[in-house]
């Protein structure tokens, strides 16, 4: 179970702005969280505790490949981006990089900024601690959650080589 | 049942007559790329895979052009990940400073890609090659190391969008215009998840570099890929330049579209996307009072040699304006020697402006041009995202080529016809 206090963006959060170019001359997990969020929200990091969650409208993620978008949000303590729908090349680095991430406009509409959230991600339920309210997030297709069980996509391949 | 030409790839990819939109299938690909950005964390992903060697040393491309020549020490570092990784594994398409250019201009210059090609790439510009009648699209580092391993990916099968563009396109207006307009009516995730496809007589007669700028865009409306059929055009670029055999795929007349967009381009003015999502697009002529710092004309979106003589056509015998940096970028050396070869170069120094060595520098707020707080620059780049080319209180104008160096000339965005 994840429990954590959200921090609520809108539409379009770039991977620009979820990690700028000017820290991509680095791959250390560390180093890129220390700049997470930073052209969006210059106090994230300092606010941000273990375990808290993300909520964001649409397109999250949008723009650029870079899987140190995930990386960062993952090792600055996030356990889990709530969103109405996610980019593509995010979504697919998050379930990769082992990033939780759910669709659920229902849940975005009905959680505010600094709410205390519960995810059941086994069920893909959201529980808003502070209104008291459920939400149900859309199931991932089963070989997604093969990809999530098996702990993402190097994992996957491990097996696959029958390494 | 009827298919596009993005299912016809994807299911000759996967040893299938048919595939359906959202049926999640495996693809053999036969191209994969990877930069100095995303190749690294690629290459960690890959030796903790444990694979021997990649799928086919002549298939993985390692391009280090986001942040070369070498900006910083961590640069450097990154960029070297690529070249020692290239020497093990000896892979043939690692591109070395000198012969190096910004990926998705260069790839297709040099037959690497070609029609009815599966490409993945960890760059988000990877659906440039869509113009080529190839499915191509943008992947993580992971997926790439993935690829590298195996030679294939998986894929949800996206839906598709058709966009057609009738009528006769007025002077000024490119391929950069239509996908700029599109994505204004659209908006950035009018595409999510889903195949663009671009038909139609204006896309029947422009030439491979504006296909290029359309498909390149696609990202920015959320597609998956951008892709066109293939034609005596596609047939002509291809030709002495690709090095493997291709397929060319052309939609069924009874293939399902999600959605049917038609564009009447004998309308359309240039257009300029203002901070900060290229969706916020807008005729030139109503965007004239925006005085701006610096003029971008480059990158994998316009730094094609065709970009570099509409805008050396425009600044020939003329000076960029005082308040103006001015910074021309050919995207490959290629294109950079036959810029020197056809006195573009000379041109483009002579107004007062600064030619580069091929590099993404200033797109994504790199090097080579980088924005102070307070600062605008017109670009003919694809993203103007907070902060996309240097500090978050700097602003990026999307623009075509003509409008950019009509704009470094007036010291505000402006179109050609204003100049005497």
């Amino acid at each position: 179970m994840i429990k954590g206090t959200v921090h609520k963006y809108g539409n379009n959060v770039d991977t620009d702005v979820i990690i700028p170019a000017r820290y991509l001359n680095t791959t250390d997990p560390k180093e890129l969280a220390s700049h997470c969020m930073e052209d969006i929200d210059v106090d994230f990091v300092k606010k941000v505790k273990p375990g808290d969650i993300i909520v964001a409208d649409d397109n999250f993620g949008c723009g650029s490949s870079r899987e140190h978008a995930p990386i960062a949000i993952k090792e600055s303590g996030i356990s889990a981006v709530i969103a109405n729908t996610f980019a593509r090349i995010f979504y697919r680095n998050s379930l990769n990089t082992g990033l939780p991430i759910l669709e659920c406009p229902e849940a975005v509409a009905g959680i505010s900024d600094g709410d205390q959230v519960e995810i059941d991600l086994e069920n893909g339920v959201i529980n808003n601690v502070t209104t008291g309210k459920s939400y149900q997030a859309k199931p991932f297709p089963p070989f997604m959650r093969e990809l999530i069980n098996v702990g993402g996509l190097v994992n996957y391949a491990k097996a696959k080589l029958g390494k | 049942m009827g298919q596009t030409i993005t299912q016809k790839i994807l299911a000759a990819h996967s040893g299938r007559e048919y595939v359906e939109p959202g049926e999640l299938i495996n693809v053999r690909l036969d191209l994969v790329l990877g930069n100095d950005i995303t190749a690294p964390i690629a290459i960690r992903e890959f030796e903790k895979i444990g694979a021997e060697t990649v799928f086919d040393k002549e298939r993985v491309a390692l391009v280090p052009d986001h942040s070369t020549p070498n900006k910083d020490i961590k640069s450097a570092e990154l960029v070297k990940i690529l070249r020692d990784f290239s020497r093990k594994h000896k892979i043939t398409n690692f591109f070395e400073i000198g012969k190096m250019g910004v990926e998705h201009t260069l790839l297709p210059d040099e037959g690497l890609v070609g029609p009815g090609d599966a490409v993945i790439g960890a760059d988000s510009h990877t659906c440039t090659y869509g113009a080529l009648g190839a499915f191509s699209t943008g992947v993580g580092s992971t997926d790439l190391a993935f690829a590298m391993a195996m030679g294939e990916t998986w894929f949800k099968v996206p839906e598709q969008i058709k966009f057609v563009y009738y009528g006769k396109m007025p002077k000024w207006v490119s391929g950069k215009d239509l996908i700029l307009y599109t994505i204004g009516q659209i908006g950035v995730d009018g595409a999510l998840y889903c195949s663009m496809e671009f038909t139609g007589e204006a896309i029947r007669e422009m030439e491979m570099a504006g296909r290029f700028t359309m498909c390149n865009m696609a990202i920015e409306a959320g597609g998956k890929n951008g892709i066109i059929e293939p034609d005596e055009i596609t047939e002509q670029y291809i030709k002495g330049r690709l090095k493997r055999s291709h397929a060319i795929y052309k939609s069924d007349p009874d293939a399902t579209y999600k959605d049917v967009i038609e564009i009447d381009v004998s309308k359309l003015e240039p257009i300029v996307s203002f901070p900060h999502l290229p969706e916020n697009a807008k005729p030139i002529s109503q965007a004239t009072d925006v005085k701006i710092d610096q003029s971008v004309i480059g990158s994998c979106t316009n730094g094609r040699i065709e970009d570099l003589r509409i805008a050396a056509s425009i600044l020939k015998g003329r000076k960029v304006h005082p308040d103006v940096r001015l910074i021309v970028i050919p995207a490959t050396q290629e294109i950079y020697m036959q810029s020197i070869k056809e006195g573009l170069t000379e041109i483009f120094v002579e107004a007062g402006g600064a030619v580069s060595t091929p590099t993404c520098g200033p797109c994504l707020g790199g090097h080579m041009g980088v924005l102070a707080a307070g600062e605008r620059s017109v670009a003919t780049t694809n993203r103007n995202f907070v902060g996309r080319m240097g500090h978050t209180k700097a602003e990026v104008y999307l623009a075509n080529p003509a409008i950019a160096a009509a704009s470094a000339v007036l010291g505000r965005l402006g179109s050609p016809e204003e100049l005497d």
